[in-house]
C-alpha cells in the first residue's frame, strides 16, 4: 500500500513533465502565452510530487517500512537515524529518486525567477528543463523504481553499505555532488532556449551565468568534499587518486569554471556566444557522462554504485542530449552575431581566451585517460587502467599555466594599452613570487614543479590582493573614507561581483598551494608494532599502548591506541580503528588524523591482531593538507557571493562599477 | 564573405589542427608509457620478459600454505588463479583480512628473478564479491573491480 502511494507519486511527476513539455515548446511555435501558463503549472505540479515522493521515502526508511523495495534493500532497525536519511541516496534507485527531488527543487525555483523580461526563452528553457525531468521520471518510474512492493515483508533489512556509514561526510558529500550535478540542467536549458530562439539577450545571459554559478558552488565543495572523505575514510592517505569517479566530479566543474569566465566576456564585449554556449551545453553533458559511469557498472569504484541495468537508459539519453545540442548548435549557433572583434595583443580578454583554452585542454585530458581504459575493455576486452603519472604529468602543467594566467589576466587592463602601463602593473607581483619562492626552497622543497607553481603563487596572491582592494583605495583617496567604510561598500554594495570573483581566486591560489605542496612533500612510513613498541617518523614518535573495544548498535570497533611525541613532548594518543559491521564480512579501518594548519599526522590502522597483541601501521606526515579544506571555504564563499551579486546587480551599476574602479580606455 | 576572411579562417582551422595535433600526440604518449595492466598469473607469465618493469595488477587468491613473515614488514606469499601460480614478495603491511585463500590485488612489476615485488597489497573489498573456495572459479574482473579507487600507489 505504502509502496503504491509512492509509485503514484512518481507517475504524476511524469505526467505532469511530459505534458508541461510539450506545452512549452507548442507556447513558442505557434507563440502562445496561455500555453506558457499551463507549462509553468505543469513545471510547479512536478516539482511538487517529485519531492512528495522523496518525502514518502525518507518517511518509508525512518518507519522501517520493509514493503517498500528500497527500504528492504537498504534500510535497517539498528540504523541511527542519520543513517536512516542518508540511506535515501546510499543506492541506485534511492540515488536517482534523490536526483529527481533536487531537479525538481531547481527547475521549481528557476521556473519561479524567469520573467516577460526573457520573451520566448521562456517557455523553450522550460520546455528544455521539463524534457530532462521527463527522462528521470521515467528513470525513477520506470529501470530505477525504488517503490516497487515487496511481497514477503522482511522483518530487518541490510543497511547501507558500511563504507558509507563509516562517516559523517557520507550525509554531506551527496547532496552537495547532486546540488552540483542536477544544477547544470538549469543553465543547460537556459542555453537549449538561447539556440531555439536564436537570440542571447543580456537578460538571458545574466540568468545562464546565475544559474550557472550556483551549481558551480556546490560542485566546487562536492568536489572536494569528496577528497576530504577518502582522505579521512580510505586510509590510504591521501585524497585525490585520479579514480574515474573522482574524475567525473572534476569534468562538468572544469568546464563549469571555463563556462563562467567566458560568460564574462560575452557579457562585457558580446563575444564567444556561441563558444559559451557550448561551455555551459558541454558541463551538463558531463554531468550526464559522469552518472553514466557511477551507475553503470563499468566502473565499480568506492564511490560507485554496484552493477545495475540502467546503464544503457542513461547512455541513450546522453546520447539523445549530446546529438540534439551539436545539432542545435551547428544550425543555429550563426544568429548568434559576436557585437565586436576580440581584442589582440597583452590585454585582459587575451588573458580569458587562454584561460578557457586551458580550462578545455585539461577537460580533454582528464576525460580521455578516463575513457580511454573503457575503449580499451570493449573494444579488445582487456582490463587495464591509465595509471596516476599520466594524470599528474599531463594536469600540472597545465595547472601551473592556469595558475599564471589567473595571476597575470586580472594584472592587465581590458583592450590594448603602453608598453610602460603594462610593465607598471605585470612587474612588481614578481617580487612576492620570489618571496614564496625562497620560503618554499627554506622549507626543504625541491621539487620543480612545485617550486614554479609557489611561484606563480606568490604572483598570483599580489595581483589578487591588489586587485581586490583597489577600488576600496580609490574611495579612500579621493572621498578620505576610512579603509573599513571603503572595503564595506565593496562587499555589500555594487562592487561586490569584482569582490567575489577575487576572493574566489584567494582560495584557488590557497587550493593549489595545498594541493602542490601535499602530493610532493608527504613522508611516509609502514611497520608492525608490538604493544610497547615505538617507531619514528620525522619528529613524531609513535608508540603501540594499546588495544581498546568500542560498542555500538550497528558496529564494533577495534581501537590501536598509538601515543604520539613530537620533538619528545607528548600529544595525547591517537585512535586508528578496525571497524567490523554486523551485515558485513569484512573489517573496514578508518584513519586517525592529528590535523594542524602546517601539516597532518595520518595514522591508518592496516590491521589489529589482539591474539598477537600488535598493529600494522601506515603513518604519513601530510603538509598543507588542511588548507585545501580552508580554500574550499574561501571558493565556496567566493561562489556565494558572486551569485548573490549577479542576481542583485542589473548591468547599470555594473557599468557605473566599472568607471569608477578603473577608467575605460 | 571577403578573401581576407577565407584565408583568417582557413588560419584558424590549420591553427586548431596543430594545436589538436600537439594534443593528441602528448596524450596518446602519455597514456601509452603509463598503462596499468590487469592480469591474473597465467597472464603475467605468458607476457614473459615483457612484464618486468610493467605496471601491473595481480589479481588472484592467496595459495595455501604459502605465506612466509620476513623483516620488519616484509613478507612473500603465493598468487594463485588456479592455472599458475606466482611467487610474490611484498613490502606492504598486509591489511586485517590477510589470510590463505583470500582474493588479493597487488601492485608492482615483475622483477629480474622472475618474483612479483610489490609495495602495496589489497584484499578484496565490498559485500559483493566473495572469494570461492576453488581458486578454478574465480572471477578475475570483479575481484580487481572491488578493490578499484582503495588502489592508489603514490610511492614508485
Amino acid at each position: 500500500m505504502t509502496a503504491s502511494i509512492g509509485r503514484g507519486l512518481v507517475l504524476l511527476s511524469l505526467l505532469c513533465a511530459s505534458a508541461g513539455a510539450v506545452a512549452a515548446f507548442a507556447a513558442f511555435l505557434k507563440k502562445r502565452a496561455d500555453l506558457t501558463t499551463i507549462a509553468v503549472r505543469a513545471a510547479y505540479g512536478f516539482a511538487l510530487s517529485m519531492i512528495l515522493a522523496n518525502v514518502w521515502m525518507v518517511a518509508g526508511l525512518l518507519r522501517n517500512d520493509f514493503s517498500i523495495s528500497y527500504v528492504a534493500q537498504v534500510g535497517s532497525i539498528s540504523l541511527p537515524t542519520w543513517v536512516k536519511v542518508v540511506s535515501l541516496w546510499s543506492s541506485l534507485e534511492g540515488s536517482i529518486l534523490f536526483w529527481g527531488g533536487v531537479l525538481a527543487i531547481y527547475v521549481a525555483v528557476a521556473t519561479w525567477s524567469l520573467t516577460e523580461a526573457h520573451g520566448w526563452a521562456k517557455p523553450a528553457a522550460i520546455g528544455s528543463w521539463l524534457l530532462c525531468a521527463t527522462f528521470f521520471a521515467f528513470l525513477i518510474a520506470g529501470p530505477a523504481q525504488p517503490f516497487a512492493t515487496v511481497v514477503d515483508v522482511p522483518t530487518d533489512g541490510p543497511g547501507p553499505n558500511p563504507l558509507l556509514q563509516n562517516h559523517i561526510l557520507m550525509a554531506i558529500h551527496p547532496p552537495f555532488l547532486y546540488l552540483g550535478y542536477v544544477g547544470m540542467t538549469i543553465p543547460f536549458g537556459l542555453a537549449l532556449a538561447a539556440l531555439i530562439t536564436g537570440r542571447l539577450s543580456p537578460t538571458l545571459l545574466g540568468t545562464i551565468r546565475t544559474s550557472m554559478l550556483a551549481p558551480w558552488t556546490f560542485l566546487t565543495v562536492a568536489v572536494v568534499l569528496g577528497g576530504w572523505w577518502a582522505y579521512e575514510v580510505l586510509g590510504w592517505g591521501g585524497y585525490w587518486a585520479w579514480d574515474p569517479v573522482e574524475n567525473a566530479s572534476l569534468l562538468p566543474w572544469l568546464t563549469g569554471t571555463a563556462a563562467v569566465h567566458s560568460a564574462i566576456l560575452t557579457e562585457r564585449r558580446g563575444v564567444l556566444k556561441g563558444w559559451t554556449l557550448s561551455l555551459v551545453i558541454a558541463s551538463f553533458l558531463l554531468t550526464i557522462l559522469g552518472t553514466f559511469m557511477t551507475r553503470s557498472g563499468i566502473f565499480n569504484s568506492v564511490h560507485a554504485f554496484s552493477q545495475s541495468d540502467i546503464g544503457p537508459t542513461i547512455l541513450a539519453f546522453l546520447g539523445i542530449a549530446t546529438l540534439a545540442s551539436v545539432l542545435l548548435l551547428g544550425f543555429r549557433v550563426d544568429l548568434l552575431k559576436p557585437d565586436h572583434e576580440l581584442d589582440r595583443g597583452a590585454s585582459r580578454d587575451t588573458a580569458f581566451l587562454a584561460q578557457n583554452l586551458l580550462f578545455v585542454l585539461f577537460t580533454f585530458t582528464v576525460l580521455i585517460g578516463t575513457v580511454f581504459p573503457l575503449i580499451v575493455e570493449a573494444v579488445r576486452n582487456v582490463q587495464m587502467s591509465v595509471g596516476r603519472p599520466y594524470f599528474d604529468r599531463m594536469t600540472i602543467p597545465i595547472g601551473a599555466l592556469l595558475l599564471f594566467v589567473m595571476g597575470v589576466g586580472p594584472a592587465l587592463p581590458w583592450g590594448s594599452s603602453s608598453r610602460e602601463e603594462l610593465k607598471r602593473r605585470l612587474l612588481p607581483p614578481i617580487g612576492l613570487g620570489f618571496a614564496f619562492l625562497l620560503a618554499a626552497l627554506a622549507y626543504g622543497i625541491r621539487s620543480p614543479w612545485t617550486l614554479i607553481t609557489l611561484f606563480f603563487a606568490g604572483y598570483t596572491t599580489w595581483v589578487t590582493l591588489f586587485e581586490a582592494l583597489r577600488p576600496a583605495r580609490t574611495r579612500m583617496k579621493f572621498r578620505t573614507d576610512g579603509f573599513l567604510k571603503a572595503f564595506a561598500q565593496d562587499l555589500f554594495g555594487p562592487g561586490r561581483r569584482r569582490m567575489a570573483a577575487y576572493v574566489t581566486h584567494a582560495g584557488v591560489v590557497a587550493a593549489f598551494i595545498a594541493i602542490a605542496v601535499s602530493s610532493t612533500s608527504a613522508t611516509s612510513l609502514e611497520g608492525s608494532l608490538k604493544q610497547g613498541e615505538s617507531m619514528t617518523l620525522g619528529r613524531y614518535s609513535l608508540t603501540f599502548e594499546g588495544i581498546e573495544h568500542m560498542e555500538e548498535p550497528n558496529r564494533t570497533s577495534l581501537i590501536a591506541r598509538i601515543g604520539v611525541k613530537k620533538d619528545g613532548k607528548d600529544l595525547g594518543p591517537l585512535r586508528p580503528m578496525m571497524n567490523q559491521y554486523a551485515t558485513n564480512r569484512e573489517a573496514i579501518g578508518t584513519p586517525a588524523v592529528r590535523t594542524g594548519l602546517i601539516e597532518d599526522l595520518y595514522l591508518s590502522a592496516m590491521n589489529i591482531d589482539e591474539e598477537t597483541g600488535t598493529v600494522g601501521l601506515l603513518v604519513l606526515i601530510n603538509p598543507l593538507v588542511s588548507w585545501l579544506w580552508i580554500a574550499t571555504v574561501i571558493m565556496a564563499i567566493g561562489g556565494l557571493l558572486a551569485l548573490f551579486s549577479s542576481a542583485r546587480v542589473g548591468q547599470t551599476v555594473e557599468a557605473s562599477r566599472d568607471l569608477q574602479a578603473e577608467p575605460v580606455r | 564573405m571577403s578573401s581576407n576572411d577565407g584565408k583568417k579562417r582557413v588560419a584558424l582551422a590549420l591553427g586548431a589542427c596543430a594545436f589538436a595535433g600537439t594534443l593528441l600526440y602528448f596524450v596518446v604518449g602519455g597514456i601509452g608509457n603509463n598503462l596499468v595492466y590487469y592480469w591474473g598469473p597465467t597472464e603475467v607469465l605468458a607476457a614473459g620478459p615483457k612484464a618486468q618493469g610493467a605496471s601491473i595488477r595481480l589479481g588472484g587468491l592467496v595459495e595455501a600454505g604459502s605465506i612466509r613473515k620476513g623483516e620488519g614488514s616484509n613478507m612473500s606469499f603465493s598468487v594463485t588463479d588456479g592455472k599458475k601460480s606466482l611467487p610474490v614478495r611484498c613490502t606492504s603491511v598486509p591489511p586485517q583480512m590477510f589470510r590463505e585463500g583470500i582474493g588479493v590485488v597487488v601492485e608492482g612489476t615483475v622483477a629480474g628473478d622472475g618474483v612479483f615485488e610489490s609495495h602495496r597489497l589489497m584484499v578484496s573489498h565490498g559485500n559483493e564479491y566473495r572469494a570461492p573456495d576453488d581458486p578454478a572459479a574465480i572471477d578475475l574482473k570483479k575481484l580487481m573491480n572491488s578493490t578499484d579507487g582503495l588502489a592508489v600507489s603514490d610511492k614508485k
